[in-house]
């Protein structure tokens, strides 16, 4: 038996660390898995509203009406995007997600009045389907890409990066290339498939400005063309996109999802969404081009707090993956034999990689999948965007606003040195902003 | 028959005519670099472009012949679905990049990345290709009757390479193949088509090992 009190773990080797060195070391390649980043980083839990009280005055929770729509898109298209809801559902493969799941968030962003995103892999039928609202990717590999789906597209993103693996191309591995996501890939079946990180036919800023002349072109300027960035030198990626001529400028924090990523890649590369959205917006300001440009703020939303907090910095709307995914059933607590199948369990679970999905949403197992009947997909994504609404509707109230798009960084207090100089809002209690008046 | 004089005309015109019930047949003048010439097009039609012309000159084109009488920018025929597209002098960077389907015909030189992430589309090349040619290509043919540049074919997936000159060197993953007859056949066509003389006995054919299909890290030094 060891004495408890000679166990003495090491800070530098946690429990952790030695057990990722023991599987290098029987392996002899990076870990890949899927979810985001599980290191704890400053994120929207750290700032706190400073509700109405003598000074400020606040809306009647069940009366007074606080509104939430928000049209994207305004800046050169001619029918930009208008959601009832600036809570938008972030682009996901076919391929990383089964068509259940993907017809399943078309549906719930259908009821809820707000759009739905492609992926790296094209457009579905059933995706098209089932969202009135569905914005295209661009993606570095262009699986799928066509004119056809371009011109059917209510909006247009072309993917620079993505918060998980900004600098990182996308990757699905062999046991999810099915023979329809192979054929939609032009890929053979069964194959490791490790997308480009860059483009095809433009490289840096000023190329860019001309492709997206060309989407223009092609699709007679009639839809908003966003584009979507990773988080890491966001002042200068954001200014890059507004001159490449951005209708919306996608933003997304490191703690966004992946399908399949190098662990490596996920926890150590990219900053976190809070700092993220306040340096995009200062790079908007500074071009004159705040809300005429609209930003979006994806990485780590997780409730309608987080959401409210994201558009008080000066977000125009947010967008959510994997908490999407969570809500469709991902690390639910059933099919617990499955989950153990693959060596982990409900709340652990980041084994999107492997396609076993135990609840049927990151898989193309017909088996697997038949545990996602769209219809009920679609409901608890309702459910789960109506409560966010509802969040950010007492949180905008509670400050007073008549529209959550009124919130602003005067409403808000950091809890955390680091938060308050990575948001540049005040530290709780203080009129301190690290950075800014020391 | 229509004309549309650059110099004059807005390209918006021009795209908008060639995308909502265009004529058969279409001449573009002074060009004068301009990008985004003829993208998108959706029609049988015949699109002559007399002059030089910048990015993306019939980007993603379906069924439509588009000759371009002078030289080409960036990304001419890019991701093209279907249709011709002859340029009747040089293409620069990434000619014919993730394309679809169709034909891409080159009367001079292609310049670096010709046929990178190419998806099914045909491309023949009169003369070189540049560095990093049908880098990731997935599939189609990409025809070069000169030389080509360094690493070409890095990463290849299905795509089939037929080079009559010399080779820089081939890219990861890309080896030499044997010429078969139903090789030599579809060689023959494609050259045949382009109005190009050379016997396909000329050429070295060039295709993916598949050995980094699947990540071994016995593969590591590969990358």
């Amino acid at each position: 038996m060891p004495d408890d009190r000679a166990l003495r773990e090491s800070a530098t080797f946690p429990a952790s660390v030695l057990a990722e060195i023991h599987r290098a070391a029987d392996q002899g390649i990076y870990d890949i898995r899927g979810f985001g980043a599980k290191r704890s980083v400053p994120g929207f839990d750290d700032l706190l509203f400073l509700g109405a009280s003598m000074s400020r005055y606040p809306l009647e929770g069940y009366r007074e009406t606080c509104a939430t729509d928000v049209t994207l898109g305004t800046r050169f298209a001619k029918n930009p995007v208008d959601l009832k809801i600036p809570i938008t559902i972030a682009g996901m493969s076919f391929g990383a997600l089964g068509a259940n799941a993907k017809e399943a968030l078309g549906r719930a962003a259908t009821l809820m009045g707000t759009s739905t995103t492609t992926g790296d892999g094209g457009m579905t039928e059933e995706e098209r389907r089932s969202s009135k609202t569905l914005v295209y990717q661009v993606l570095p590999s262009r699986y799928g890409l066509n004119p056809d789906d371009l011109r059917r597209a209510d909006a247009l993103e072309v993917v620079v990066g993505q918060g998980a693996k900004p600098g990182g191309g996308g990757m699905l591995l062999g046991q999810k290339i099915t023979h329809r996501v192979a054929g939609m890939r032009t890929l053979p079946v069964g194959i490791d498939q490790r997308s480009a990180c860059r483009h095809p036919d433009w490289t840096g800023p000023d190329d860019l400005e001309i492709k997206i002349q060309e989407l223009r072109e092609i699709t007679d300027w009639r839809i908003p063309i966003y584009i979507k960035v990773g988080a890491t030198r966001v002042h200068y990626d954001t200014a890059l996109a507004v001159k490449a001529g951005a209708d919306v400028v996608v933003l997304d924090g490191m703690q966004g999802g992946t399908a399949a990523t190098q662990d490596v890649f996920i926890e150590h590369v990219g900053i976190p969404t809070l700092p993220a959205v306040r340096m995009a917006v200062e790079a908007l300001r500074e071009l004159g081009v705040h809300r005429e440009v609209q930003l979006i703020v994806s990485g780590g939303i997780r409730n309608g707090a987080d959401a409210a907090k994201a558009l008080a910095l000066g977000a125009d709307a947010v967008s959510i993956g994997s908490a999407a995914m969570v809500a469709l059933g991902c690390n639910r607590a059933v099919h617990v034999d499955d989950y153990a199948a693959l060596g982990t369990g409900p709340g652990y679970c980041h084994h999107c990689h492997t396609g076993r999905c135990p609840v049927g949403v990151a898989t193309q197992d017909p088996e697997l999948e038949s545990r996602l009947r769209p219809e009920q997909g679609a409901k608890w994504v309702r459910n789960y965007l109506t409560t966010m609404v509802l969040e950010m509707q007492t949180l905008a109230r509670a400050c007073g606003k008549s529209h959550v798009l009124n919130l602003e960084p005067e409403d808000l207090s950091a809890l955390t040195v680091e938060a308050a100089a990575m948001a540049k809002v005040p530290l709780a209690g203080t009129d301190w902003i690290p950075g800014n008046n020391p | 028959m229509n004309d549309f004089d650059l110099k004059r005309v807005p390209l918006r015109d021009l795209n908008a005519h060639l995308h909502n019930d265009p004529t058969d047949e279409v001449t573009v003048k002074n060009p004068g670099g301009r990008h985004a010439i003829a993208v998108g097009i959706d029609a049988a039609i015949d699109v002559t472009i007399d002059g030089h012309v910048g990015y993306y000159c019939g980007g993603m084109n379906k069924r439509a012949k588009i000759t371009v009488a002078g030289h080409a920018g960036p990304g001419v025929a890019e991701n093209m679905m279907s249709g011709r597209v002859r340029v009747k002098g040089n293409a620069s960077q990434y000619a014919g990049a993730s394309g679809r389907g169709g034909t891409l015909i080159v009367e001079g030189s292609a310049s670096a990345r010709c046929g990178i992430s190419m998806k099914g589309v045909d491309i023949v090349v009169a003369g070189d290709v540049g560095h990093m040619s049908a880098f990731m290509a997935q599939a189609g043919h990409l025809v070069v009757c000169g030389n080509a540049g360094q690493h070409l074919g890095d990463s290849l997936y299905e795509a089939v390479i037929f080079v009559r000159g010399q080779v820089g060197d081939l890219g990861a993953d890309c080896i030499e193949k044997e010429m078969t007859p139903t090789h030599r056949q579809t060689l023959s066509r494609l050259l045949e088509q382009s109005g190009f003389q050379h016997s396909p006995d000329e050429f070295r054919r060039y295709g993916s090992a598949r050995g980094l299909y699947h990540f071994d890290v016995d593969h590591a030094d590969a990358y």
